[in-house]
Parts: C-alpha cells; sequence; structure tokens
C-alpha cells in the first residue's frame, strides 16, 4: 500500500502558533486552560482553554468577512503549508476540513435567515478557506463529533492511497462559545476544576479551542520523517452519549490500525489517548488498552493542556505525537495523580525521553465512533 | 475495479413519498414534516420506542434505512464489524442547533444537544443493527455521488467493510432528502452495478 508521509505540521492553540511553539510550552507543562467568568457563555465560571484577546486580535488582522473559525484554519494552514513545498494550488492536491460545529456561535449573535444558514454552513467556510489558499478542488469537509480530526486524517490517507490526490492538507478547528459551552454543562460533562484524565479524582472534561494541520504526501521527498502507517474507525453501536461498556469497540479500532502499520504491541512506543477525564471515557479507553494488550505502553492524555478542542483534537494531538516521535519525547498528563480506572495503565505522569519508532493515537466520540491511528518514524 | 460490488437495494424518502429500489410505496402529501415522518414510522410497522426520542434528521435517517434494509439485507451474512455507514449531507444539524440554542434561554436541553451533530443517526442506525464498522460523516453542498462512490468502493475492495450503507441525509426546516443505498459485494434479485452514474440515476429519482 501507498506510503503516507507527513511533510509539515502545525498546532494553533491558546498556548502557541506553531507546532514548536507548543512543543516547547509542553516541555515545560503550561496549560492553556483558565478561569473564565463571561457571562456571554455562562452564568458561571468555567475552566476552558480560549483564545486570550491578544491572540484574537493577531489572528483578526485577516480580512474581517472571515469569522473566527475561519481565521484559526487559515492561520493554521498558514503555517504548514510555510514548512513544505507542496503547493495547495497543485491539481493533485486536496483540502480536508475537520470541525463539529464550525460557525455556529453565528446563530448566538445573528438574526436567523436563510442567509445566515447558508453562512453557518461547513460548506462556505470551506469554500472560503480554499479560495483563501487557491485549492483548485472542492473541500471535503469531516464533521463526525470527537473523532472528526482522525477521520479527516485516515480520509486524507485514504484519498491518496486510492491515487485521487498526490497530497493532502487536513485542517481542523473549532471555537467554544455558549451554544457548545451549555450543551456539555447540561450533560454534567464539564469539570469545576482543571480536568484529571484517568484520576481517581476525575469528574468531567474542560473545553477548548484551536487549530491544528497536517499536510500529507504519497511522495517522499516532501516527507518530515513521519508516516501514517494505520488508521482505522470502529461504531460501539451501544449508546448515542455514552461510550461502549468493554471498550472492544475502540478496540477493534486499535487492532485494525496496528495490523495495518504491521506493528505488534511492543513496537509502540506510547499512546496518545483520547482521555476526556469523563469517568466513563477513560474506563472505556482503560479497557480497550487491556484488550490490545497494551497496558504497559507509556500513554498520556493532552486535554489537560488543551482542554477538549472537539473537531481539532485528534489533530491537535496527532501532531503532538509526531512531535514526540521526532524528539523522542513523551508529554506527561497534566491533572494526573492517581490511577482511577479499573484496568492498568501506565499513564505518563512526568516528561520522559526514549528512543521511540511507533506511536498510537486514539479517540472516541459522542455517536459512539472510535478511532485509532498510528504514526512511525521513517 | 468495481464490476464486483452492487447497489443491492436502495430508499429515497422525498417530496413526502418513499420509494424502495426505484418504486413509490408510500405517499403522504400535506403533512408537517414531523407528522409526515411519523406516518412513515407508522408504515414501517416497526415497534421502535427510540424512534420517538430522535430528532427530525435522526428520524428521516433511522426511517430510510429500515426501509432500505426491509426485505433486502440479510444481517446474517456479516459480522458487526463487517458493516459500516457513511453518510453525508449539506446543513449538518443545523435544524436541531436553532431548536437546541432556543432551549438555552431557559434550561439547555440535553436530550436536545445530542443531536446537534450529524453523525448522531449514524450512531442511531448502528444501535439498532448492532453495526460496528466503519463509520464516517461528511458535508458536501450536494449529494456528491463521485465521492461516495470512490470512498465507499475502497472500504469494500480493500476489505475494510463487506457491507455499507452509504448516502445523503438533509434536512432543515421545510426542505429535506434522504437517499441511502445498499452496497455489498454479491448481486441480488434488484442489484446493479456500483457507479457514480447509477447513484445519480436513484438519487433523481
Amino acid at each position: 500500500m501507498t506510503d503516507i508521509f507527513i511533510s509539515s505540521d502545525n498546532i494553533f492553540s491558546p498556548i502557541g502558533e506553531t507546532t514548536a511553539e507548543n512543543f516547547e510550552q509542553l516541555k515545560k507543562n503550561v496549560s492553556g486552560i483558565q478561569l473564565h467568568d463571561n457571562r456571554r457563555m455562562s452564568e458561571q465560571t468555567f475552566y476552558a482553554a480560549l483564545f486570550d484577546e491578544k491572540k484574537e486580535n493577531s489572528i483578526s488582522q485577516l480580512q474581517n468577512c472571515y469569522t473566527k473559525f475561519e481565521k484559526l484554519l487559515i492561520a493554521s494552514i498558514t503555517d504548514a503549508l510555510a514548512h513544505t513545498s507542496i503547493q495547495p494550488t497543485d491539481d493533485k492536491t486536496v483540502l480536508i476540513i475537520s470541525s463539529t460545529k464550525g460557525n455556529i456561535s453565528l446563530l448566538e449573535t445573528e438574526a436567523h435567515s436563510n442567509e445566515l444558514y447558508q453562512r453557518i454552513s461547513l460548506n462556505s467556510s470551506a469554500k472560503i478557506v480554499a479560495n483563501h489558499f487557491g485549492f483548485i478542488h472542492q473541500p471535503v469537509i469531516v464533521s463526525n463529533a470527537c473523532i472528526s480530526g482522525m477521520l479527516a486524517i485516515i480520509t486524507g490517507m485514504r484519498l491518496i492511497q486510492t491515487g485521487q490526490y498526490k497530497h493532502a492538507v487536513v485542517a481542523g478547528a473549532d471555537v467554544i462559545s455558549k451554544f457548545i459551552l451549555s450543551g456539555f454543562q447540561s450533560f454534567q460533562a464539564i469539570s469545576a476544576a482543571i480536568c484529571k484524565p484517568f484520576d481517581a479524582a476525575r469528574d468531567g472534561i474542560n473545553l477548548g479551542e484551536g487549530a491544528s494541520t497536517v499536510v500529507l504526501s504519497s511522495d517522499e521527498k516532501f516527507s518530515s520523517g513521519i508516516k501514517v502507517t494505520g488508521g482505522s474507525v470502529s461504531n460501539d453501536a451501544n449508546h448515542i452519549s455514552g461510550p461502549s461498556r468493554t471498550g472492544e469497540e475502540l478496540y477493534l479500532a486499535i487492532n485494525k490500525a496496528m495490523q495495518m502499520a504491521n506493528v505488534k504491541t511492543n513496537d509502540i512506543g506510547f499512546i496518545s489517548a483520547h482521555g476526556t477525564a469523563t469517568v466513563y471515557n477513560d474506563e472505556m479507553e482503560a479497557k480497550a488498552i487491556n484488550l490490545a494488550g497494551l497496558q504497559t505502553v507509556p500513554l498520556n492524555s493532552l486535554k489537560g493542556y488543551y482542554g477538549h478542542t472537539l473537531g481539532a483534537a485528534g489533530l491537535i494531538e496527532a501532531v503532538v505525537s509526531i512531535q514526540s516521535l521526532k524528539e523522542n519525547t513523551v508529554m506527561p498528563t497534566a491533572g494526573f495523580k492517581n490511577l482511577g480506572v479499573t484496568q492498568p495503565v501506565n499513564i505518563c505522569s512526568s516528561l520522559f525521553q526514549s528512543p521511540l519508532h511507533h506511536c498510537l493515537k486514539t479517540a472516541s466520540g459522542f455517536g459512539g465512533c472510535n478511532a485509532a491511528m498510528v504514526f512511525s518514524k521513517q | 475495479m468495481s464490476n464486483s460490488i452492487y447497489i443491492t437495494s436502495s430508499c429515497i424518502i422525498s417530496n413526502h413519498i418513499v420509494y424502495k429500489n426505484g418504486q413509490p410505496i408510500f405517499e403522504n402529501k400535506g403533512l408537517a414534516i414531523s407528522d409526515f415522518l411519523v406516518s412513515v414510522y407508522r408504515y414501517l410497522n416497526n415497534q421502535y420506542p427510540k424512534f420517538h426520542k430522535m430528532d427530525n434528521l435522526s428520524k428521516l435517517g433511522w426511517l430510510a434505512c429500515e426501509l432500505l434494509l426491509q426485505n433486502s439485507f440479510d444481517a446474517a451474512k456479516y459480522k458487526p464489524e463487517e458493516t459500516g455507514i457513511v453518510l453525508s449531507n449539506k446543513n449538518s444539524s443545523l435544524d436541531t442547533d436553532t431548536r437546541y440554542l432556543q432551549t438555552t434561554n431557559e434550561i439547555p436541553s440535553p436530550a436536545l444537544f445530542v443531536y446537534t451533530l450529524p453523525n448522531i443517526m449514524i450512531g442511531e442506525i448502528a444501535i439498532t443493527h448492532g453495526f460496528k464498522g466503519e463509520n464516517a460523516f461528511f458535508i458536501f453542498d450536494e449529494f456528491d455521488a463521485a465521492f461516495v462512490q470512490q470512498y465507499v468502493n475502497n472500504l469494500l475492495n480493500c476489505n475494510i467493510l463487506q457491507c455499507c450503507i452509504c448516502g445523503w441525509v438533509e434536512l432543515l426546516n421545510n426542505e429535506y432528502k434522504a437517499a441511502l443505498f445498499l452496497i455489498e459485494k454479491n448481486k441480488s434479485a434488484n442489484s446493479i452495478i456500483f457507479t457514480k452514474e447509477n447513484l445519480i440515476k436513484i438519487y433523481q429519482v
């Protein structure tokens, strides 16, 4: 099967505007999560990783007809493209956009009309972003809950493997507003403190906003040294808003991704888990990790740094994982102290360095969806 | 490449008419969409209490899928992870998004919030039938038969799936259309070859 190389990437988040900046911040244990008192979003104070005004101004230098969501995508793609010679205007390059809610915040502030609905449509944002860079083909848009970012990379991999394209620019973003925050609050899913993935005292998520991009290619000459070697998606077929009780379906995805990558459990240097810090998600993941025989492999969750960035999460965490492989450095799990899942898992509680060759990235989301990917050094 | 893959069933719900394999099987004009969907549910004659808690988009997709599979699908042929679902639409879950947002002025409704993701209907279908294979939701301006055909064809050719339910389920205010296709590797009584042209022909009924 065609090799898929990572050519360049970006993370545009509250803690940094490039992958390198983000990775340096993570090494210093800097989290983007802060306490917010914003009555437009919530009557109660809440912890989240949001862009501050200074950062908002730096991205708002872009044209005013772009929304914050589109500006985030453009900022992230601009930096990723600056680090590769792959051209968006190449006939063999496709743009793939990942988001759960895109421009939904406009529903809160603008008068409802068919024009507004058209403006909110992810199709409109994707066209604006594609035109900004001069992509030739109609962009592909993935909106599949919290696995959107990973599914977008997997989609890019497949569009290249089938020979439809040679390169894929895969970008994801989500913006937090009252719509999303109130929804997770209504589910009692938001932690009153900074989230604690896999910890005994974990009690919910923090939300986060950000954007991230990976540029994929079938041409080795564009490679930055890392390959996408496996990717798979499954469904729990159990509950629309709660994860599987057994973890068997995430395990199915992990197993298929590892088979595709032709790696064994002892080849995996670390796991970048979804680790949202809800009671049920982390428990399900621990079960899946055990079914896969990966319980001794170092595992982290980055939600304590970025919060849950929804449609960007899979991309942001994949990019951190790619950088971890390059630098042989695995990030700790901010917020974790005492193991609080019923199955043994090897949670990284401090940064460590080790020769790394392969890593596993997982995610799960509403609708019962699960995704697993393997990234490997060349 | 695609000559061993077939469309073995199709279901279109549009204009208050239900078509199965190109033939109209149910019509109920003049009703509001939510009432029309309930009338299709009664026609289907399947007791499935979870139907009533779904939003209109999920109801539409779920009904189209039930009618797609009814008398046309042998579940025993496949393992749970061998059947997948690849759906698409234009306006994501915007119909329910606006309803959910109204509730945030008083008490935000978790029962509505969960439906503010378009792939929830994939979850509903997966739960009903125990389908655990690949699933994906894409957004397009209009039904992109070429993309869907290539994407699903690849999933079957690579043996990632043996069977796939794919198509388009769009609903916003008074506008809606569902077009679902059952894609399998074996011929059946009504099957036609899985091509972009055949998808478009069926879609345009």
